[in-house]
């Protein structure tokens, strides 16, 4: 086990090199001089020369990777152009929420998805079943942007209600922007769970439809065990462990997704932040916000690999 | 367990009938199968893959799952119809006074929970222990089966246990409860040789110290001549002879049986001379002959037996055959010699 | 035909022509009576004949501004009222559907050439090249979800074709992937190396017999990708670095409505719709494909 996750870590280093190259790469393919784009369009000739010596943009590639890669290890990810800031400080406070964002999409996700798709599959070929499969194949083919204008509209901006229900005059019940408050973080976290939690409970139908045909289960009930406890004890913990890497490749998914639900909501997290550097062309804090997300995502899913493995060493048949 | 003694046998089936219900079809997998297993004794069910031996044993336990159902029969358990039974009641019978166990010892065991829990979950429920007893019993019943060193065995998953380990430890949870009657279905086909005696051994014995009926499902007439007191055998779904052992091994009476009986290979020969094999397949369901199921593949066959299906008739021994050749109707060679091993 | 290996592909190892085209009868026939192939393979071909045909019917051109009418909302004049130019949403969503097709075929098209590519080499080759090119697929692998289109727009300038380009390069591995697999379990059976043995070329046990045998996975993912591309794809307009005003495409159509969400929600509901009917034909008909080409992974 110890060997297998030394291996696991050992495994990632190409890609974390991978990931660096490409990320300092970005700067150097974007068409057109970097110093000339980082002093801005209409910056004196003069102004660009001392840029391009100051950041080393003279120096030969490799140098300047390499000296890009010691900078990044002792935590220094360049100066943004637009605020001339520390670009770790630019992205400071905006990681945890954006990785805050992600969490809980991903435990709403998790949750609803496998309830769904456990009903799914014990009540299979039910109405449940048809009704929870096409609500799922709707959440896996919207785009999230578009769900999150449409939760702002009916639940931020609101509709009236009629006169007959009491208490409630509209339905303005959540904010339309912002992140911090309960009453912030409900639509957003719906917006960028919806797509998850569609994949996760169409995997947990599927997974859970295999392991009730298994023998295992038949012994269960030949056992005389409640089919209650047959699904939740014998089936249930089996039919997860494919579930659990869809887990790990989901939280990625949702940084990345996260881009797009930033948007929306207005939210100043590192997906806003990448949006704004973007149209700015405030290259130092794109290349750094991207690097940040791929190592985020790299290590989350080291771990879910590691879990995996443990997990799936007693299904091992052999 | 104190019930009271007023049945003789401890299971009867009288005319089960369990099938298959596709878009437009019904399948016949069980049809009109009766059979008695009298107290404390083994009872072989024998037949193809095929024959619906696995199905009337998942009937008993009435564990079929759609599209699969009975549709007729009794199934009487101490002389309590079964197929009359709630769920809740059928469920306390599972595993307490019916128990089972599987073809396949390495998929029938839970990869995710310990030997000990899977034994010990049979006590909890039915005998209401707690999880430190039930542990403590399910050791006891490692070690009636013969497994070493039970104290660490209870805390392992099945994938660090060998296939007749694992046999054994579905033997110890079929038997937890001490069951009045053990469904043993193909339970050493997948084992090697020597394993496969160890535990047809391991099974009679604990038969006599628990003294339980046993329903024994095989295709191998060798295991059946040494465990069984009486043999069904089956052909798609239907008896076509049933006999105490001695009767059936010394006078088979089925074309059918005696195909069988010549596919074993005697023990004192080696197995790679020509075994006499029974010509052709079962035929499938859905294309059921409408006469005696065996006539296309019988080298008796006449127009009678592809046209009629044939009465099971019962002699005064209570022996039955499903047969035209032993009816006063046979229009055939009538004293053909049968013999067996010839 | 004439070399001497004509013999091999018609034994019973290597399936034979005609066993093959039994094969493509038998999938036809059961792509026909898939519910879920029919319904969405349907859907796509009414939108394929939107493209075509819809444009020369539309009531008004896509780009008309009439600022008199502006976000007026769905009536019997304008069927889905009009935006914050006053042009006719209906019209723009017909005229958009080809650049959404478009869009999601071509950059899945591209996407999945370079990774059947790359992954038919690294199966075929292993050792080394194949290292190296699935390491290599890691690290597309490691940008999540739209991260990396995102990455590669920022670098390129937004445009339509950058957008095809980028979603292309952010489908590759899974297309390596896929067939990588296929490829390493092809490669194994023994008359791969039979062939070999009796002096076939590489380049023709690939394209003869190791790339028939990827085809059916890789028709269930490409399916599969364009609705993921086209997802990727209006997202990344939807963010002001795709296609550029004012073309009618869908996710920047949402973008402007984005705006207009309190007097005029309906210039942001309609695009949405649209795109999720033409996802949702593209998933439900990777649903049938899957169920026909795969069965076992069917429930």
């Amino acid at each position: 086990m110890i060997q297998y996750i030394v291996r696991r870590i050992l495994q990632t280093i190409p890609v974390l090199i991978g990931v660096s190259i490409l990320v300092f790469s970005m700067m150097h393919l974007v068409p057109g001089d970097p110093a000339q784009i980082m002093a801005g369009e209409s910056a004196p000739q003069e102004q660009v020369d001392n840029l391009r010596e100051r950041l080393g943009l003279n120096d030969p590639l490799p140098v300047q990777y390499f000296t890009y890669v010691s900078n990044v290890v002792q935590g220094d990810l360049g100066n943004s152009i637009r605020s001339g800031r520390d670009v770790g400080d630019e992205i400071g406070s905006r990681f945890w929420v954006t990785v805050e964002l992600a969490f809980y999409s991903t435990i709403l996700a998790v949750f609803i998805g496998i309830i769904a798709g456990v009903i799914s599959a014990t009540k299979r070929n039910s109405f449940a079943d048809t009704g929870i499969m096409i609500v799922a194949l709707f959440g896996l083919s919207m785009p999230n942007f578009w769900l999150g204008l449409m939760l702002i509209q009916w639940f931020a901006i609101g509709m009236d209600l009629p006169s007959w229900i009491p208490f409630l005059e509209n339905t303005s019940w959540f904010k339309p922007s912002g992140w911090g408050s309960f009453s912030q973080i409900v639509l957003p976290v719906i917006t960028l769970g919806t797509g998850s939690a569609a994949i996760i409970a169409r995997m947990t139908r599927s997974s859970m439809l295999d392991v009730i045909g298994q023998d295992y289960i038949r012994t269960a009930r030949a056992k005389g065990v409640k089919e209650r406890i047959v699904i939740y004890r014998h089936a249930l913990k089996n039919a997860l462990i494919p579930v659990v890497t869809v887990v790990g490749l989901q939280f990625g998914g949702l940084l990345g997704g996260a881009v797009l639900t930033e948007t929306v909501f207005a939210i100043n997290g590192m997906g806003r932040l990448v949006i704004d550097s973007i149209s700015a062309r405030d290259f130092p804090v794109v290349q750094g916000t991207i690097l940040v997300t791929a190592l985020l995502f790299v290590f989350v899913n080291l771990l879910v690999d590691i879990a995996y493995k443990f997990l799936n060493k007693r299904i091992d048949l052999d | 367990m104190g019930k009271p003694n007023s049945y003789e046998n401890i299971l009867e089936i009288k005319n089960l009938q369990t099938s298959f219900f596709t878009k437009d079809l019904e399948l016949k997998a069980v049809d009109g199968v009766s059979f008695t297993i009298p107290k404390q004794k083994t009872l072989g069910v024998v037949g193809e893959s095929g024959s619906g031996k696995s199905i009337t044993s998942l009937s008993i336990l009435r564990l079929i799952e759609e599209p699969g159902k009975i549709v007729g029969g009794e199934i009487l358990f101490k002389g309590e119809n079964l197929l009359k039974k709630k769920e809740s009641e059928m469920r306390n019978i599972r595993g307490n006074e019916i128990s089972m166990i599987f073809q396949e010892p390495m998929t029938s065991l839970n990869p995710t929970l310990t030997i000990g829990e899977q034994i010990g979950e049979s006590f909890r429920i039915h005998q209401g222990l707690s999880k430190k007893e039930a542990l403590k019993k399910s050791v006891e019943m490692l070690e009636l089966v013969g497994i070493p060193s039970p104290k660490k065995r209870v805390k392992q998953y099945p994938y660090e246990l060998s296939g007749g380990m694992r046999q054994r430890v579905m033997i110890a949870i079929a038997l937890a409860c001490n069951p009045n009657l053990l469904i043993a279905d193909e339970p050493t086909t997948a084992l090697d040789v020597t394993i496969q005696a160890q535990i047809l051994d391991l099974i009679k014995n604990l038969q006599e110290q628990l003294g339980m009926g046993v329903l024994l499902i095989t295709h191998d007439l060798g295991v059946v001549a040494e465990s069984c007191d009486v043999v069904a055998v089956m052909y798609c779904g239907q008896v076509v002879e049933y006999a105490d052992v001695k009767t059936l091994f010394k006078e088979p009476k089925h074309p059918y049986t005696i195909g069988l009986m010549k596919s074993i290979p005697p023990h004192d020969q080696d197995i790679e001379g020509d075994l006499e094999v029974i010509k052709g397949a079962v035929p499938s369901p859905a294309e059921m002959p409408t006469g005696c199921r065996f006539a296309p593949r019988c080298p008796f066959a006449t127009e009678l037996c592809k046209t009629k299906m044939p009465e099971l008739q019962t002699d005064e021994n209570g022996n039955q055959i499903r047969c035209w050749m032993h009816t006063d109707e046979w229009d055939g060679v009538k004293d053909r010699e049968v013999t067996v091993h010839g | 035909m004439m070399e001497p290996l004509h013999s091999m592909d018609n034994n019973q190892t290597s399936p034979s022509n005609s066993a093959r085209s039994k094969r493509w009868n038998d999938i036809f026939y059961k792509l026909r009576t898939n519910k879920s192939a029919v319904i969405g393979g349907g859907l796509i071909l009414f939108f394929i004949f939107v493209t075509i045909f819809g444009p020369l019917f539309t009531p008004y051109s896509p780009n008309t501004q009439d600022m008199v009418n502006k976000l007026q909302p769905p009536s019997s004049e304008h069927w889905l009222g009009t935006d914050n130019f006053g042009r006719d949403i209906f019209s723009r969503l017909i005229h958009g559907t080809g650049l959404t097709l478009i869009v999601g075929f071509s950059s899945v098209a591209l996407g999945a050439t370079v990774g059947v590519f790359l992954g038919i080499i690294s199966g075929y080759y292993g050792k080394r090249t194949d290292s190296i090119i699935m390491r290599t697929m890691d690290v597309l692998l490691a940008f999540p979800g739209i991260l990396l289109a995102l990455a590669i727009v920022s670098v390129l300038g937004g445009s339509l074709v950058n957008v095809i380009i980028a979603v292309a390069i952010s489908s590759i591995p899974i297309f390596a992937r896929i067939v990588r697999s296929s490829t390493l379990s092809v490669k194994k059976l023994e008359y791969i190396d039979a062939m070999r043995a009796l002096g076939a070329s590489d380049r023709r046990i690939i394209f003869k017999h190791i790339f028939p045998n990827v085809t059916s996975p890789l028709i269930v993912q490409a399916t599969l990708s364009i609705a993921t591309a086209i997802l990727s794809a209006s997202g990344l307009s939807f963010l002001g670095l795709g296609a550029q005003p004012p073309t009618p495409e869908w996710g920047a159509m949402l973008s402007d409505g984005r705006n207009f969400l309190y007097n005029a929600p309906h210039v942001a509901l309609f695009p949405g719709i649209a795109i999720v009917i033409v996802v949702l034909a593209f998933n439900i008909l990777g649903d049938g494909l899957r169920d026909v080409f795969d069965p076992k992974t069917k429930d």
